[in-house]
């Protein structure tokens, strides 16, 4: 089968590659119909986070139908249209059972790599290195999907595939962002960045009975976008001072929640000394939803990119009362409450499939995400 | 920091690098017998000890260590489940290709068979990676129908 691949510069490219196949009981193999690029993608781009090793499949956000099921599959069948959460949980541990799936102790194929990394095992992730996981990822005709049981859900017919897609990753990340942070009726929800999980945290954020949406951009498409699709008041932060322009529609209060949803560090460029101690600097998104947030108000981090930062204003958040939180989609939660709200129309994500390449094309794809971000939300990848 | 305290914390992490290089290299060496740590490796697996310990038989593969670790087990605080735990026994003899594998750190050995453990014992399995192209057979051209194992007779 064609798959994109990491080069051995680092380089991507589409090859030929052996097809995947079962390798534990609960899997199923997907033949992809459709697969995102993602803003988390970009910091494995960019060299700013270990890159997978060369031959490695890129992607994670996808859909597909079922060809193949494990013998230990209950709930799917050949020929089952499904959208799959991007991150692998086994739905059976502490953390799944306690609706934490990307928290799964199980979720890695190595899960030694990953308390290196975070000092706990997480939810492992298609396409990302093997410390994340070691699981090929979906630009490719065919991705074999560990706990399809658990991962895997059927999509309703009246939702067509454009739609579906979001719910793999940016939907239920959005909607993690709004509910995370605790968003209640007659809030008032600042969300920094217009891409795909921005917009959908806006929406998330309405949805749970928000009063006022407020979404911080630099990019002028992506912030009409915003406007357009979500019904959000927006912020331009070129030429605005956000904290300033914030506390003037929140009543002087400042926005009841803060949703940091602003990607990775594409186009950050690295000192030498940096790119040694694995050091970056302090996120702007982070830093000023700290400084804008009300009193006692909550933040809520989405973007898992940045690893490490300096000069964070931890006093901030304690005299200010704040809760700052994290968290990676819990998709196995919420992907099946996301695709009912495809289907009665209340959650529309087609809009964000800004480009489309077949997948012989797929670099192309990366490079114009990563080069003109202003133009290009999501480029969505057909490989059949 | 300015320039010239960047280029000098970078010289100085070189060198610590370099440094720490040579040591591993050293130990790797010198390793034998290997240094067993003293600690405790310990899991919590969500389910009751007589579902980890079976008729109070080790789990696999913690079972193929036998007599190279100590296992001890008991009940997670706030029904959490089982905490197992265990640790190498020194100057153990450690069987077959494991003493081969070891390396120098027993300690990565007793974890990664903890893990293993545990997700056994809760999803019934241990995952398995994809295995990389170079490991797999040859590719189906582009095109062509995938064969699939189960798919329904036409």
């Amino acid at each position: 089968m064609r798959a994109l691949c990491w080069g051995t510069g680092g380089e991507l490219a589409v090859r030929q590659v052996p097809d995947p196949e079962l390798r534990n009981d609960h899997d199923v193999i997907v033949r992809v119909r459709l697969s995102a690029t993602c803003g988390a993608d970009l910091p494995l781009l960019a060299g700013t986070v270990p890159a997978p090793t060369a031959g490695e499949v890129l992607g994670h956000e996808f859909l597909g139908d079922v060809v193949e099921v494990g013998a230990g599959v209950r709930r799917h069948r050949i020929g089952d249209r499904v959208v799959v959460c991007a991150s692998v949980a086994c739905g059976a541990c502490w953390y799944c059972r306690r609706g934490l799936p990307s928290c799964c102790d199980n979720g890695s194929t190595d899960p030694t790599a990953s308390e290196a990394e975070w000092g706990h095992p997480v939810a492992g992730c298609f396409g990302h290195p093997r410390s994340a996981g070691g699981f090929a990822g979906s630009h490719a005709e065919y991705v074999r999907v560990p706990y399809a049981d658990v991962g895997a859900f059927a999509v309703p017919e009246s939702v067509d595939d454009d739609r579906a897609l979001f719910a793999s990753d940016a939907a239920p990340a959005g909607w993690l962002g709004a509910e995370g942070g605790e968003v209640r009726p007659g809030d008032v929800v600042a969300v920094w960045g217009a891409g795909a999980v921005g917009q959908l945290a806006a929406r998330s954020a309405w949805l749970l009975g928000a009063e006022r949406v407020i979404v911080v951009d630099r990019h002028p498409a992506r912030l009409q976008m915003a406007r357009h699709h979500v019904g959000a008041e927006t912020i331009d932060r070129r030429d605005t001072d956000v904290t300033a322009r914030l506390r003037e529609l929140s009543g002087g209060r400042g926005p009841d929640v803060c949703v940091e949803a602003a990607g990775g560090p594409a186009g950050e460029n690295l000192s030498l000394a940096d790119r040694f101690t694995g050091r970056t600097r302090a996120p702007d998104a982070v830093r000023e939803a700290v400084y804008a947030c009300r009193k006692g108000g909550s933040v809520f981090v989405l973007n898992g990119g940045v690893r490490r930062v300096d000069a964070f204003p931890t006093g901030t958040v304690v005299h200010k009362a704040l809760t700052v939180r994290g968290g990676r989609q819990h998709g196995q939660r919420h992907i099946p409450m996301l695709l009912e709200r495809m289907a009665r129309d209340e959650l529309r994500t087609e809009h964000l499939a800004t480009h489309r390449f077949c997948l012989d094309r797929a670099a192309e794809g990366y490079a114009l995400m990563r080069d003109r971000p202003e133009e290009c939300v999501r480029a969505v990848f057909v490989p059949h | 920091m300015g320039r010239v305290g960047t280029v000098v914390a970078v010289a100085g992490a070189l060198g610590a690098a370099a440094a720490r290089a040579t040591r591993a290299a050293v130990t790797r060496r010198r390793a034998r017998p290997v240094r067993c740590p003293t600690g405790w490796q310990v899991v919590t697996v969500d389910r009751p000890v007589e579902q980890v310990l079976p008729a109070a038989v080790w789990p696999e593969p913690l079972r193929r260590l036998d007599g190279a670790v100590e296992v001890a087990v008991t009940g997670a605080p706030g029904g959490r489940g089982t905490e197992l735990a265990a640790r190498p026994r020194p100057h153990a003899a450690w069987p077959g290709l494991t003493a081969h594998l070891l390396g120098d750190d027993p300690g990565l050995l007793v974890r990664q068979a903890l893990w293993q453990v545990k997700q056994l014992v809760e999803t019934g399995e241990v995952l398995r990676p994809d295995r990389m192209p170079g490991e797999r057979g040859p590719g189906v051209a582009a095109g062509v129908p995938r064969p699939s194992a189960n798919e329904p007779p036409r």
